[in-house]
């Protein structure tokens, strides 16, 4: 049997939506398929050297508990209601849910991005980054991890075009 | 059972006890049986959906006050 081709196009740039793309490619990878990553856009996030830009905001996210990550258990359970306004006006409220978050991220026991990302190269899941977004955002190829290769759209057609699954995500 | 080498997976969430189970494999050679432990509820669909698509065979799954076992034979 051919080994099975999987192709995702990385778009988002919230520490939220970090998750699929990594969580799908490093999991595709250890059942054996062949992955390809092209990010792009906002997603060129997930393979900077440094990942402090992606954030979690419950602003204009009305899916998201807004919950502490310490406590006693009904503390736990609180969905604190913060209204749009409070998280727009109070300064630092998206850094102050992000680290909320990456603690609950921790208390779970689910993987940061940093360890996802180093799993996926691990794997062999390839990288490929958008250059054109790269000089969009006024990005060096300094900024970003090592592994990756610098390609267009034309590139993540040809492996896509051969792909089982391909994803937007 | 009788096992080669053990997988302690208690605490992590999806999908870090099935690339755990994926590398600590790989240290395996043909025929050896790994046992991984897990909390996650997730795992026990999971490591069925693992062993069915890369061959290797699940020879068992037990769950235990809140804790799952399974034992994997290396393809």
């Amino acid at each position: 049997m051919d080994q099975k081709k999987l192709a995702i196009i990385a778009t988002k740039g919230t520490l939220d939506w970090a998750y699929p793309p990594l969580i799908l490619a490093s999991t595709a990878a250890a059942l054996g398929y062949e992955v390809q990553i092209f990010f792009t856009f906002y997603g060129l996030q997930m393979v900077r050297k440094d990942l402090s830009a992606l954030k979690v905001s419950p602003l204009g996210n009305p899916g998201m508990p807004m919950k502490m990550p310490f406590g006693p258990k009904w503390f736990k359970g609180i969905n604190w209601n913060i209204p749009n306004a409070v998280q727009s006006l109070v300064p630092g409220f998206e850094s102050f849910a992000t680290v909320l978050m990456k603690q609950t991220i921790k208390n779970n026991g689910v993987a940061t991005i940093a360890e996802l990302r180093e799993l996926c190269q691990e794997a062999d899941v390839k990288f490929t980054v958008c250059q054109m977004t790269v000089e969009l955002f006024g990005f060096e190829h300094s900024d970003f991890i090592d592994g990756l290769e610098y390609v267009g759209a034309a590139s993540f057609f040809e492996f896509a075009g051969d792909s089982d699954i391909c994803l937007f995500i | 059972m009788n096992f080669d080498k053990e997988l302690d997976a208690r605490g992590l969430n999806c999908p870090l006890p099935i690339l755990r189970a994926k590398k600590t494999l790989g240290e395996l050679g043909g025929g050896q049986v790994l046992k991984i432990i897990a909390t996650d509820p997730g795992s026990v669909k999971d490591f069925a959906a693992f062993a069915k698509q890369t061959g290797n065979e699940l020879l068992s799954t037990a769950e235990a006050g809140g804790e799952y076992t399974f034992f994997i034979k290396k393809k």
